[in-house]
């Protein structure tokens, strides 16, 4: 038998117990509240709660292992309580509890002291129960509110119940004696333990910061062996073709730039990465290193995606046809409209001549902005370079 | 000035024949120890300098000799890096992967008093002086004049002086002067976007 864990409501006996018997866990829950009127139903749910296990989760726990951090959050919100639910059942108690008294119920105050001390355990006790060992690891008891306002509720609850015990047994003069024994025990016990606590504690966080520290130089330690460690290799290798060499160059560095300057998560969203990874492939593909340049940034829409796509085109024709080492990439992005400029101080070509069927500018670039509202221009002469000029208007998603 | 021997020792092989090297450190002190002794006409200062960075070069230099000139050479693409050493005092930025051929023709040119921007610190610039809403603590020197940014915008696309003197149908001496005063506005401004812009950028 398991305690529920989706669809409980307090701490899943009433469910556990429903789908263990085979019953409707409504008829399960009202069978422990009527229980509970007498003392024993409370009694039994506390232990059931803390004997029973909370049912596996169905995932994989190895997978559950790797991403608890980001694991604890998303099931911390699915399995939430039901709280509406909750608060029908206790309110249905209460009410029973208030009929109960009315009409001459014996009540006895001892009971609810016992039921405090119970519920106060029961707190405590749940921060080191089972199937929460693995919050113990990423969210101690002390650390962060709840945590504390937890164990708080839990000592006081204790408290309440033990006084009140005494106190309705007559016994509280008698004890005070031995509470007083029993207090001053409790504070040497503390005074001698709390050095040893202390050390023990930070000692824990010395463990983990080491651990964070640790794990951080590993993965550099194998970023570096994937790249750079791997490119060096291939240098080596190549050593006799310069411009391969020189290739493998251009592509690691700009890796590593990458990596160690930019952020990975806007990597494709806005403007200046996206020109920059268009400027890499094109490279990579055709090996004339791309110098970019970007001023400004703003989200992609539809007509930059096309700007980009015909700024690679540019780039393509540049890298292929003006024999050259070097291209320019400068793209700003103006308050309502994006540029990009293409340059190379290659062959050059005369545009004129051109024939109408060839794609590469006609098509590609020229027709592709106008498409999107935009418009290119080329400037170009045999001998004096390519400088291919893109303009597109900022859409309102841009702003 | 910089902290890689092989890479000083490729600087002196490429531009020994175009210029003199008379003196080369791989720190801090040392720089401003060598410098101070040789008093060369120009200081080719890496950025990232063992013990407080190129900056620190150029406050303790400047301040006793001002005459001076610094060209800054960087592997970083780090904009505040940039920045910071130009707004420190360089008369101009290159990155490392220059060739020896434009690294010697840059630092002729910074030692007969102009600037050298590369396309890269042009578009740096351009971004730093980018048009906000907040209205400038000193026209003068906070806003870029409409020429001004136009030739940034012509180096930044990778024109050299001579082709953006072309394009805009002015002499190269004009453009070097615009450079200049960029150049001028950049290290005297105040703008507090300028550095508000600088620690934007530290989180990248």
């Amino acid at each position: 038998m398991y305690r529920g864990r989706d669809d409980r409501l307090f701490a899943g006996v009433g469910s556990g117990l429903a789908r263990h018997l085979g019953i409707d866990p409504v008829v399960a829950r009202l069978a422990l509240l009527a229980l509970s009127i007498g003392g024993i139903g409370i009694a039994v749910y506390l232990t059931l709660a803390l004997v029973v296990p909370v049912e596996p989760e169905a995932r994989d726990e190895a997978a559950a292992a790797g991403d608890q951090a980001a694991d604890g959050r998303t099931r911390a919100r699915r399995k939430g309580r039901d709280l509406s639910q909750l608060l029908a059942y206790v309110a249905l108690a209460a009410g029973l509890g208030v009929l109960f008294l009315l009409f001459g119920g014996v009540f006895d105050p001892l009971l609810w002291f016992l039921v405090f001390g119970a519920l106060g355990g029961t707190i405590l006790w749940q921060q080191a129960n089972v199937a929460q060992r693995d919050e113990w690891v990423t969210a101690p008891v002390f650390r962060g509110r709840k945590g504390w306002v937890r164990t708080g509720a839990g000592v006081l609850l204790v408290i309440i119940g033990v006084i009140g015990f005494l106190a309705f047994q007559q016994q509280l003069h008698e004890a005070r004696a031995g509470l007083t024994f029993a207090i001053a025990l409790l504070s040497g016990i503390a005074l001698i333990a709390a050095p040893w606590i202390i050390g023990l504690v930070r000692e824990r966080d010395k463990e983990r910061r080491e651990r964070i520290r640790n794990q951080e130089r590993a993965e550099l330690a194998a970023h570096i062996h994937d790249s750079v460690l791997h490119t060096l290799t291939l240098i080596q290798r190549r050593a006799e073709d310069p411009r391969e060499v020189q290739r493998l160059a251009r592509v690691q560095e700009r890796a590593l730039r990458s990596w160690l300057y930019q952020r990975p998560a806007d990597a494709e969203t806005t403007v200046s990465p996206a020109l920059e990874r268009v400027a890499a492939e094109v490279e990579e593909a055709h090996g004339v290193p791309i110098e970019v340049v970007c001023v400004g940034d703003c989200p992609i829409d539809d007509g930059i995606r096309a700007t980009l796509q015909a700024a690679r085109e540019a780039m393509v024709n540049a890298s292929k046809y003006a024999g050259v080492d070097a291209v320019s990439v400068f793209g700003e992005v103006e308050p309502d409209e994006v540029l990009v400029f293409v340059r190379d101080r290659g062959a050059g070509f005369d545009l004129d001549a051109v024939p109408a069927d060839r794609m590469g500018v006609r098509g590609s670039i020229i027709g592709r902005m106008e498409r999107h509202g935009g418009g290119a221009r080329i400037r170009t002469a045999p001998g004096e370079g390519t400088e291919v000029q893109l303009t597109m208007p900022r859409g309102p998603e841009t702003r | 000035m910089d902290d890689h021997r092989l890479f000083r020792s490729g600087v002196r092989g490429e531009i020994g024949d175009a210029v003199e090297v008379v003196g080369e450190a791989g720190d801090v002190d040392s720089a401003v120890h060598v410098i101070s002794e040789q008093q060369p006409d120009l200081v080719l200062l890496d950025v990232h300098l063992p013990g407080g960075g190129g900056v620190e070069v150029l406050r303790r230099v400047l301040a006793r000799r001002p005459e001076i000139r610094f060209l800054a050479l960087s592997v970083s693409d780090a904009a505040e890096d940039v920045i910071g050493v130009v707004r420190g005092g360089a008369r101009g930025y290159v990155t490392k992967t220059i060739s020896g051929k434009e690294l010697a023709n840059a630092i002729v040119r910074v030692a007969d008093g102009d600037a050298v921007f590369s396309p890269r610190l042009a578009g740096f610039v351009l971004d730093a002086f980018a048009a906000t809403d907040a209205p400038p603590v000193d026209p003068e020197l906070d806003r870029l004049t409409q020429r001004e940014r136009e030739v940034l915008r012509l180096i930044a696309r990778g024109y050299a002086y001579k082709e953006v003197a072309k394009e805009l149908f002015i002499s190269v001496k004009t453009v070097e002067t615009h450079v200049s005063s960029v150049l001028r506005k950049l290290q005297l401004s105040n703008r507090h976007e300028l550095s508000r812009w600088a620690t934007a950028r530290k989180l990248v």
